[in-house]
């Protein structure tokens, strides 16, 4: 009850800021809230009800209280497009470790809020498509959308955090939600593989994150992303620069599925097709897109920065256009399209990194291209992988070679399909022309950069770049015209098709709009979004965003190289695409075992073994082969360390001289270890062991210590009998198989062990630091304690406290022995009673 | 003086190796057995000597003490050599 309390006033509050009671003027004199970093949350605490409504609401579908949030959260976000627009950013900031100077700071510039805007906007878009999507019966609703909720409050964070570990915090919390979302159908083995393959890889990368996340706060000691970028020219002289750029590299790689990491997403098409659609083309792998943007101003001098982020875009970028082509399943096609188009986004902010170094405006162009793809890229992306999911709805298959013919039964999905592949491909009147054209021309751009040997290799990125598009163009129009048009095997098909439900169209139409749209006014959209984002990336470059002089046109004139370029892809692409069956046996030249997800399984399976094998190989399970290792690893680390800090001394000045009896009990005592060791039965080891017991006694009378000889007689005695006690039930002393290799290995390590404590003794010998503390006991022990036995008094008034406690050892033991036998004895009833 | 408790001190030394070579050799338990009680035996008069060597009255209770300790280890191990154990259970369980 006090939960559900709770509860509501969280939500109680939330909605109270969201209206706006707390205000307060930030520098531009504007009304924004005092602490929107709270509305961060709002998805997390609707997370938190979602099961309730859940439950106890039955007859609406959990899904219209959820579209809620993300449609609120874009109406407010829309709110911040004025201030950004001047160039403004605002900051809001809960401080949540202020000791170690870890806070949830929400920084809105434009980048941050383009991104903000792309996940509260698609995301409603999404949660309407689910709606419709996920069956209201069948379906657990209430746990999809607590994952839904959870990975946009996360996916939120990263995008506002300007804090380095909360950014990381926000991170994983995206890898854990799309863990589960991909694992939605948990009783699927496959959903269940994708779910961990794709854990390992984004976790093992923001893992390395956060490792360049810590090098940075070294650097230029404060967590602040601001703050670093503030320092940005010192840091780059750090020694541990390099390190910190790829270490941080590796976490945008892998989330964004870059080369050789993207073999997560095609797997991760396991999920529910909303999930597709929003995390895996629209927000999560564009993580990292924003991670390598956000820390452009900071790495984006150096020429390691620019060679691994446009390179590896680019390979990426080839990579997955050509081995769409290959994929049957829609999801598969889609998921190496999006790994293809993030790797031209990557490259193109590489591209954009070079515009530090010099003044052609070609390279400021590139930054304002990647964010204007990736914007389109959302827009199309997302519906076509709506219109996959409507297909998979409506036919029951995904699989493109028993699809065919559906133009006529589904117009309205064929014209949204239609229109996101022509847009993927770059055709005009699409969005995707004017990014794709832009892409063009910046690669072009690139030959002719001086720095960096660009000058040698530059040509190879237009022509990779250039191969890539056709292969683009090639496989948008074999998912959209192998779908839709063709002899129809309707019959074949597990469902018999027809058009999906209006609801479930309404969410790709409304982003096949926006294709359009964008393509009229792109200039509008440049101004609003494009261009404070762009400022946010090189903020050094541009006063305010009004400075970029860029100016969208479909139309460049008859003498622009992205015109020809274009023409040119669609010519051979077209080819390409007619003649398929021709040039698709190409692929089957790749080894199945040369992929890269047998190398991931490999890896899997390998370190599996390995790990199996080496731990095997050491964990005998046998003690005598423990305490090998544990005395050979002490010998040889003691003897080392002693030769190695040359501290091994003998002063033989210190050394008492050696009385006849010392040395004839001496004698005696060798001569009854040495039984002890070679006797032939356990008796007369025993025997000779107390032989040891009473010479060390007589050592104790020669070196006059009366207690102690006292003891030790006795002790030694009691110890003999319990070896009798136990003598008949110890079997007869064998070798224990011991071969003679065995037997060697022991003489070495006993000997070493031997002579190591032999070294430590005569070296602690001869080096005393500071002088015994024994003359004090000897002036007090009568005056201050009152006693004449030296000994029994430091035993019981000096130095009772270690008498106590090993008076406490001996009860302990005692009670042990008790509960052993007790135990064996209680054992050994109670299996006669089972008897 | 002190040169002639020292000889007997080496001479009930050498006694003893001898005592040990018993123990070491056998051939029977009991043969061992009675080497050690003899070595306790031997063992009390050299620490007796080496308190009159030593000038001192400290060692006179590990005297005592060796008498006793060797009287019931014998004891023990007889018991043991004659029963195949030392302590046995009472006769009701």
């Amino acid at each position: 009850m006090q939960f559900k309390m709770f509860c509501a006033i969280l939500t109680i509050t939330s909605t109270y800021r969201l209206l706006g009671f707390y205000t307060l003027k930030n520098m531009d004199g504007r009304r924004i809230l005092l602490e929107f970093v709270l509305l961060i949350f709002l998805p997390f605490v609707f997370a938190i009800l979602v099961p309730f409504a859940y439950k106890y609401i039955k007859g609406i579908h959990t899904g219209w209280f959820v579209l809620l949030v993300p449609l609120v959260l874009f109406g407010y976000y829309l709110s911040f497009i004025p201030l950004t627009m001047d160039g403004g950013h605002a900051i809001s900031e809960i401080k949540w470790i202020p000791t170690l100077g870890i806070a949830f700071t929400s920084y809105i510039d434009g980048l941050s809020l383009l991104f903000t805007l792309l996940i509260t906007g698609i995301g409603s878009l999404v949660v309407l498509y689910s709606i419709f999507y996920m069956d209201k019966k069948k379906e657990n609703l209430g746990s999809f959308y607590v994952y839904l909720l959870l990975f946009m409050t996360a996916m939120l964070g990263v995008v506002q955090s300007d804090n380095t570990m909360t950014l990381y915090l926000f991170w994983e919390l995206t890898s854990i939600s799309s863990f589960l979302l991909i694992g939605y159908w948990y009783t699927r083995d496959k959903s269940r593989f994708g779910a961990l393959k794709s854990m390992m890889i984004t976790v093992f990368g923001g893992l390395m994150m956060l490792g360049g996340f810590i090098l940075l706060s070294i650097m230029g000691d404060t967590f602040s992303i601001r703050e670093l970028i503030a320092q940005a020219p010192e840091l780059v002289n750090h020694p541990y620069f390099t390190l910190a750029l790829i270490l941080i590299l590796l976490g945008a790689f892998t989330k964004s599925a870059q080369f050789p990491f993207y073999i997560w997403l095609p797997d991760a098409m396991e999920a529910p097709t909303p999930v597709s659609a929003y995390l895996h083309s629209a927000t999560m792998v564009k993580a990292g897109i924003y991670l390598v943007a956000r820390f452009t101003p900071i790495f984006g001098t150096s020429s390691t920065w620019i060679w691994l982020v446009t390179g590896i875009g680019l390979l990426t970028l080839f990579w997955g256009s050509f081995f769409a082509v290959k994929q049957t399943d829609l999801k598969a096609i889609l998921a190496f399209s999006t790994v293809s188009q993030l790797g031209l986004i990557m490259s193109l902010l590489g591209a954009g990194a070079i515009s530090y170094h010099t003044t052609e405006a070609m390279f400021a162009f590139a930054t304002y291209a990647a964010i204007f793809h990736l914007i389109n890229h959302a827009t199309f992306k997302g519906g076509l992988f709506m219109i996959a999911g409507i297909i998979d709805h409506e036919t029951g298959t995904r699989d493109i070679r028993k699809l065919g013919g559906l133009m006529s039964i589904m117009p309205l999905s064929f014209t949204v399909a239609l229109i996101g592949s022509l847009s993927m491909a770059g055709l005009p009147p699409f969005n995707g022309f004017l990014s794709k054209e832009m892409f063009l021309e910046s690669m072009v751009a690139l030959q002719h950069f001086e720095l960096f040997q660009f000058d040698t290799w530059g040509i190879l990125f237009p022509i990779v770049a250039w191969v890539a598009s056709v292969f683009t163009f090639t496989y948008s129009l074999y998912f959209v015209l192998k779908t839709f048009l063709g002899q129809g095997k309707v019959d074949q098909l597990p469902k018999r098709p027809h058009e999906a439900p209006i609801g479930m169209l309404v969410a790709p139409v409304i982003l096949a709009s926006l294709v359009i749209i964008i393509f009229f006014i792109p200039n509008v959209l440049g101004k609003w979004v494009i261009k404070p984002a762009v400022m946010a990336v090189q903020p050094t470059l541009y006063g305010s965003p009004a400075d970029i002089n860029i100016h969208v046109s479909a139309w460049h004139g008859f003498d622009s190289v992205g015109l020809w370029l274009t023409v040119a892809i669609v010519i051979i692409g077209s080819l390409l695409y007619l003649t398929i069956p021709k040039w698709q046996p190409l692929y089957k030249i790749q080894p199945a075992k040369l992929s890269l997800n047998e190398g991931y399984d490999a890896l899997m399976r390998g370190s599996e073994k390995g790990m199996n094998r080496l731990s095997r190989a050491f964990m005998t399970g046998l003690i005598r082969t423990y305490l090998l290792y544990m005395f050979a690893f002490l010998s040889v680390t003691v003897i080392a360390v002693l030769f190695i800090k040359d501290a091994f001394v003998v002063d033989m000045n210190s050394f008492a001289a050696i009385t006849l009896y010392g040395a004839l009990n001496a004698v005696i005592l060798l001569l009854s270890i040495g039984f002890v060791v070679f006797a032939k039965s356990r008796l007369a080891a025993i025997i000779a062991l107390g032989g040891v017991g009473y010479s060390v006694a007589l050592f104790f009378v020669i070196f006059k210590a009366p207690d102690l000889a006292l003891t030790q007689l006795v002790i030694e005695t009691v110890s003999v009998a319990l070896f009798l006690l136990a003598f008949k039930h110890l079997p007869a002393l064998n070798e224990h198989g011991e071969t003679k290799k065995n037997k060697v290995v022991n003489l070495i390590i006993s000997l070493s062990v031997g002579v190591m404590v032999t070294l430590v003794a005569l070296s602690s010998h001869s080096q005393k630091l500071i002088p015994s503390i024994s003359q004090y006991y000897k002036d007090t022990v009568a005056t201050e304690a009152g006693g004449g036995n030296i000994v029994n008094v430091i035993l019981v008034d000096y130095r009772g406290f270690d008498t106590l406690f090993e008076i406490a050892v001996l009860a302990i033991a005692g009670i042990a022995v008790l509960g052993m036998i007790r135990l064996r004895v209680s054992r050994k009833e109670t299996t006669d009673e089972n008897k | 003086m002190i040169i002639f408790y020292t000889v007997c001190l080496v001479l009930v030394i050498l006694s003893m190796v001898g005592l040990l070579y018993r123990v070491w050799r056998g051939p029977s338990v009991p043969d061992r057995l009675i080497a050690l009680d003899a070595i306790g035996v031997m063992l009390i008069s050299s620490i007796a000597l080496l308190s009159i060597l030593f000038d001192t009255p400290f060692f006179i209770d590990v005297i005592l003490l060796i008498a006793i300790m060797s009287f019931i280890g014998t004891v023990s191990f007889s018991k043991f050599i004659e029963r195949g154990e030392i302590i046995e259970r009472g006769s009701d369980s």
